[in-house]
């Protein structure tokens, strides 16, 4: 286990955001999972996201499937509502509830086995359906919590543990999102705080389905040599495009960066991505181009990492039901039950 | 052979092929008796299938208002020659067969005792149109003119009924109402009309309305709040989602924005479905799913997190035949024990049995106070007779007063308050602990919901005795549940006897009809109707009233039996199986024999028995 102490009482010297919270206020409880697991980094990066974003912690709603990655919900941002839900069906619990109300943010946390594999199908529906959502997949290649057996994001001829080596082709969740009309793709890792941080604020600005994969590794069950999973293979495999910050409304850019490294992607709430490019040919927003250049990189045993797809229109599950925009959960009788009157006149022509 | 002599009291059968058109036709005639002022029911008996197989269309028309299935044709409207044999095996002797005399009569000898009306249909059709879909809709509307004749209905009614359907369309008014004139003219010119059977004027529909249960079903949900329902489509449950949809658009649209007060999704599969109504139940909007049997199996493992997490969801089962795909457009009561039950570990669901559509309104909306109320998944057990068939029923009402009772819910200003909230505490000894929507207040009354156990703050626990408070709380929960559920409705004999009935949902009318039959043999027996689980307490007494009870349903395993039984701590001696399962409503005759033959009376019942 992680313990990380935590005083009862806060620094009075913590920094505050916009909304007077510090760190503290977006932690959740202490950590069950094993000292150094992947997951635990990215717990930490969602809690300085949503800190640096100063989004209130209570219009939040995080939900999950289940498996290690399932359960961190637990240690981050203890003031939102969570919901652990079952194994593979976290997006519907999540389309449901993005469905009844609107107005909250939505984070989706689950884990390679829960969304490639027995979660496939909802992961796949969720992401047509537009939801409004940041879905992080914590990608291990294993389940952890059943004890190490290859998940379907296992690479061929990666070998576990024992020495056996997997067989079957690889579910790749980043070029299956950008095909299935997720609206913000990106990929990083867990050890890159760096990247991930301002990946994830910019999902969370997003709006529509923004799907994250994070290559993090299980440090008890796949971390060995021979793993594409561990920490050492994808610190050599990483074949970043992008670095990004995220820059609220208000805030001036100011380039700091040579002419054409930098671009600048204005998001639906009117958020600014600015990226930071390595690979100045990239175009987050050509989504062939970018399934191409994923593959392409793939093939060669290459981790493509950063916000490799984005839609600045994009619409989302609301937008195609016509729903109206006070959520669904705040309507009052008045505005749903049509009453004793209209009823009379629908009897009558049932006569 | 004396052809029979009924008026207001028969059974009419159409025979037509799938696809063809007909049963707009059809219903029209069973809305004609009603116009007549005549109770009458139509059930639908369809394969599975889109275009091209056999389809019936039975309307039991009863004067003393029985709407239970009679079986036994007294006057067949053969309109296929696939299924001629059959079809003229059904009437009853002394019956009436009406069919097109275009051609010679399909091979298959001909009964002499029933009485044979040849109209040249196809003739009289081709002479007047010319197109395809013309010459196949007008002669449906023909043979309506020839029965008007037959059967001594007012041709006014149909005039009205094609003014009614048609509605601002007045070339298609007039172009059927040539169609009906041609075969009520030619009825009259070349046939003896009427026949023995007629419809004479009476006043016995009074203010009662012509429903289907799927579509009542979906206006209950409009009644009852509902804003979230996610579906997958499975017969016989697809029209309550079409219900629901019809009515939601015209009830929930607001007229300046065009805005949806609701949100209907279509998911992937039945997991998905109930995984949607589960996220919204949580988020603290009313929603739904319908499905049947099959979507019911897969949605196993998330009835149980509702059940453990606590999460009010409403689920209504149109049910079919089973197991697996079974005889997926025809009738059975069989997902008792699978929703009383579902989900592995030990669980225990509300299930609502609506009789009819006007209880499909009401329990529909009851459902969602409940699954509030609760707290946790409510089972809205139709069937495929309930749910796919117009049935004469009491008008919809509602009570403007009424509220829609959201339960234990706290509030931010209570949390502000400083309220004491503990997700799974039970403040006041109903079993019912208060919740929170998301995003209520900033720092006070978030928790964790999850399906592994945890403690009466929603703190993850394994501790065993923290696990068994919540499960012997969950059964206070449902002990509470008795008081909240539509109560039995009992009615007792003419005189006292020890004999009892128990039944529920669609076998009621036939159930209620038997009794005048078995009283006319002078076999009394009180009835107990059965309309929710977990069963009240008036159950347990009626049953202890009586030496013998009788639990009607239509499945093989006698599966409401069993449930009282195991929940009632029964001797199983003490009821008897009466049961149904080919897949056809059961009739009162079939009761009445069943519970002769068990009762020794007589040999003659078994007979009926197995008809
Ligand atoms: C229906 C069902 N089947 C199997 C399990 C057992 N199970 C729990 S977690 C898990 C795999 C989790 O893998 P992943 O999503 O990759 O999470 P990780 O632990 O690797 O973070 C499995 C198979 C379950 N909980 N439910
Ligand atoms: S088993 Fe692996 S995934 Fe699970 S907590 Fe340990 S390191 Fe993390
Ligand atoms: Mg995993």
């Amino acid at each position: 286990m992680t313990y990380l102490p935590k005083p009862k009482l806060h620094h009075p010297e913590l920094p505050k955001n916009d909304l007077g919270y510090t760190r503290r206020d977006y932690e959740g409880s202490i950590s069950t999972l094993c000292a150094g697991c992947g997951h635990d980094s990215i717990s930490a990066a969602i809690i300085h996201a949503c800190y640096e974003l100063a989004l209130p912690p209570h219009r939040i709603a995080k939900l999950s499937g289940i498996g290690c990655s399932s359960k961190t919900p637990t240690y981050f941002l203890g003031a939102s509502h969570g919901f652990n839900s079952v194994h593979g069906r976290m997006p519907s619990v999540l389309t449901g509830a993005a469905a009844a109300n609107r107005d909250l943010i939505y984070l989706g946390v689950s884990g390679d086995g829960d969304s490639a594999s027995i979660g496939l199908g909802q992961f796949a529906h969720a992401m047509r359906r537009g939801v409004n959502m940041t879905y992080i997949v914590e990608n291990n290649g294993v389940y952890g919590l059943t004890k190490g057996q290859f998940s379907a994001t296992a690479d061929r001829g990666a070998k576990n543990k024992k020495g056996a080596t997997n067989q079957d082709a690889p579910i790749d969740m980043i070029s299956m999102a950008m095909l299935l009309g997720a609206s913000f793709v990106g990929r990083s890792f867990s050890g890159d705080k760096t990247q991930l941080v301002p990946l994830i604020k910019a999902a969370l600005a997003h709006k529509g389905p923004a799907f994250i994969d994070v290559i993090s590794p299980c440090v008890t069950f796949n971390n060995h040599e021979g793993s594409t999973k561990s920490y050492d293979y994808v610190r050599e495999h990483n074949e970043a495009v992008n670095f990004l910050d995220v820059i609220l409304g208000r805030q001036e850019i100011t380039v700091d960066y040579s002419p054409g490294s930098v671009e600048v992607v204005r998001q639906h709430d009117g958020s600014l991505i600015k990226l930071r490019k390595i690979n100045s040919e990239y175009d987050v927003n050509d989504k062939i181009a970018a399934m191409e250049y994923v593959q392409k990189h793939q093939s060669k045993g290459e981790i493509v990492t950063g916000l490799l797809y984005v839609d600045s229109d994009s619409q989302d599950m609301h937008d195609h039901l016509g729903t109206s925009s006070t959520p669904l959960n705040a309507m009052d009788d008045a505005a749903l039950v049509p009453g004793s009157a209209a009823l009379a006149k629908l009897n009558a022509s049932l006569r | 052979m004396k052809p029979i002599e009924a008026v207001n009291d028969f059974v009419v059968k159409f025979a037509n092929v799938n696809g063809s058109g007909s049963a707009s036709a059809n219903q029209m005639f069973a809305k004609s008796i009603l116009r007549m002022g005549v109770p009458a029911t139509p059930r639908n008996i369809f394969p599975s299938n889109i275009q091209g197989l056999p389809t019936w269309y039975e309307i039991r028309v009863s004067e003393a208002g029985y709407l239970g299935a009679r079986g036994g044709v007294d006057l067949m409207v053969q309109m296929n020659p696939q299924t001629w044999n059959q079809d003229v095996a059904s009437i009853v002797p002394g019956g009436y067969l009406f069919h097109d005399s275009t051609r010679a009569l399909p091979h298959g000898s001909l009964r002499s005792d029933i009485n044979v009306i040849g109209v040249p249909l196809t003739q009289i059709t081709s002479a007047n149109y010319q197109l395809a879909r013309e010459l196949q809709l007008f002669k449906n509307v023909i043979y309506l003119g020839v029965l008007s004749a037959l059967l001594d209905i007012e041709p006014e009614v149909f005039e009205q009924l094609f003014a009614e359907q048609f509605k601002g369309k007045d070339k298609l008014i007039a172009a059927n109402v040539q169609a009906f004139k041609l075969g009520r003219t030619y009825a009259q010119e070349h046939l003896q009309c009427p026949i023995g059977l007629r419809v004479r004027r009476s006043d016995k529909v009074g203010d009662r309305i012509f429903v289907e249960g799927n579509s009542a079903v979906g206006l209950g949900m409009v009644y009852g709040g509902a804003t979230v329902c996610a579906w997958y489509p499975i017969t016989p449950s697809t029209s309550a989602v079409e219900g629901f949809t019809k009515w939601a658009t015209r009830f929930r649209v607001d007229a300046e924005t065009g805005e949806k007060k609701f949100a209907i999704i279509q998911a992937e599969d039945e997991l998905s479905s109930i995984g949607m109504v589960i996220g919204a139940g949580w988020n603290g909007a009313r929603a739904f799913t319908a499905t049947s049997g099959p979507g019911i199996s897969l949605m196993q493992e998330f009835i149980g997190l509702a059940y453990f997490a606590e999460i009010p969801a409403v689920l209504v089962d149109v049910q079919r035949a089973g197991p697996s795909t079974g005889m997926p457009t025809k009738t059975q009561q069989c997902d008792v024990l699978l929703c009383a039950y579902a989900s592995h570990g030990d669980t225990k669901h509300v299930l609502l049995f609506p009789r009819d559509a006007n209880e499909c309104f009401e329990f529909g909306a009851a459902a969602l106070d409940l699954a509030d109320r609760l707290q946790t998944p409510i089972f809205l057990l139709t069937d495929l007779d309930i749910g796919m068939n117009e049935r004469l029923v009491a008008p919809f009402a509602w009570d403007d007063s009424r509220h829609l009772d959201r339960g234990k819910v706290m509030t931010a200003e209570e949390l502000e308050a400083g309220r004491e909230f503990g997700r799974y505490t039970d403040v006041d000894g109903d079993g019912i602990a208060y919740r929170t929507y998301p995003g209520t207040h900033p720092t006070r009354g978030s928790f964790f919901t999850r399906g592994t156990s945890r403690d009466r703050k929603a703190i993850y626990t394994e501790d065993g005795a923290a696990y068994q408070d919540n499960m012997e709380r969950l059964l206070r929960k449902f002990e509470t549940a008795k008081s909240y559920v539509p109560t039995p409705l009992r009615k007792d004999a003419a005189k006292p006897t020890k004999l009892g009935a128990i039944y529920y949902g669609s076998t009621s009318d036939s159930m209620e009809e038997a009794t005048e039959i078995l009283a006319a043999d002078g076999v009394d027996i009180d009835l107990l109707r059965v309309r929710a689980f977990p069963f009240n307490k008036s159950v347990d007494d009626f049953i202890a009233a009586h030496e013998q009870v009788f639990v009607v349903e239509q499945n093989r395993d006698a599966q409401l039996r069993t449930l009282l039984i195991n929940e009632g701590d029964l001797n199983p001696r003490q009821l008897v199986r009466i049961l149904h399962y080919d897949g056809t409503p059961i009739t009162a005759r079939q009761i009445a024999g069943q519970i002769r033959t068990s009762l020794g009376l007589d040999k003659a019942a078994q007979k009926e028995a197995a008809e």
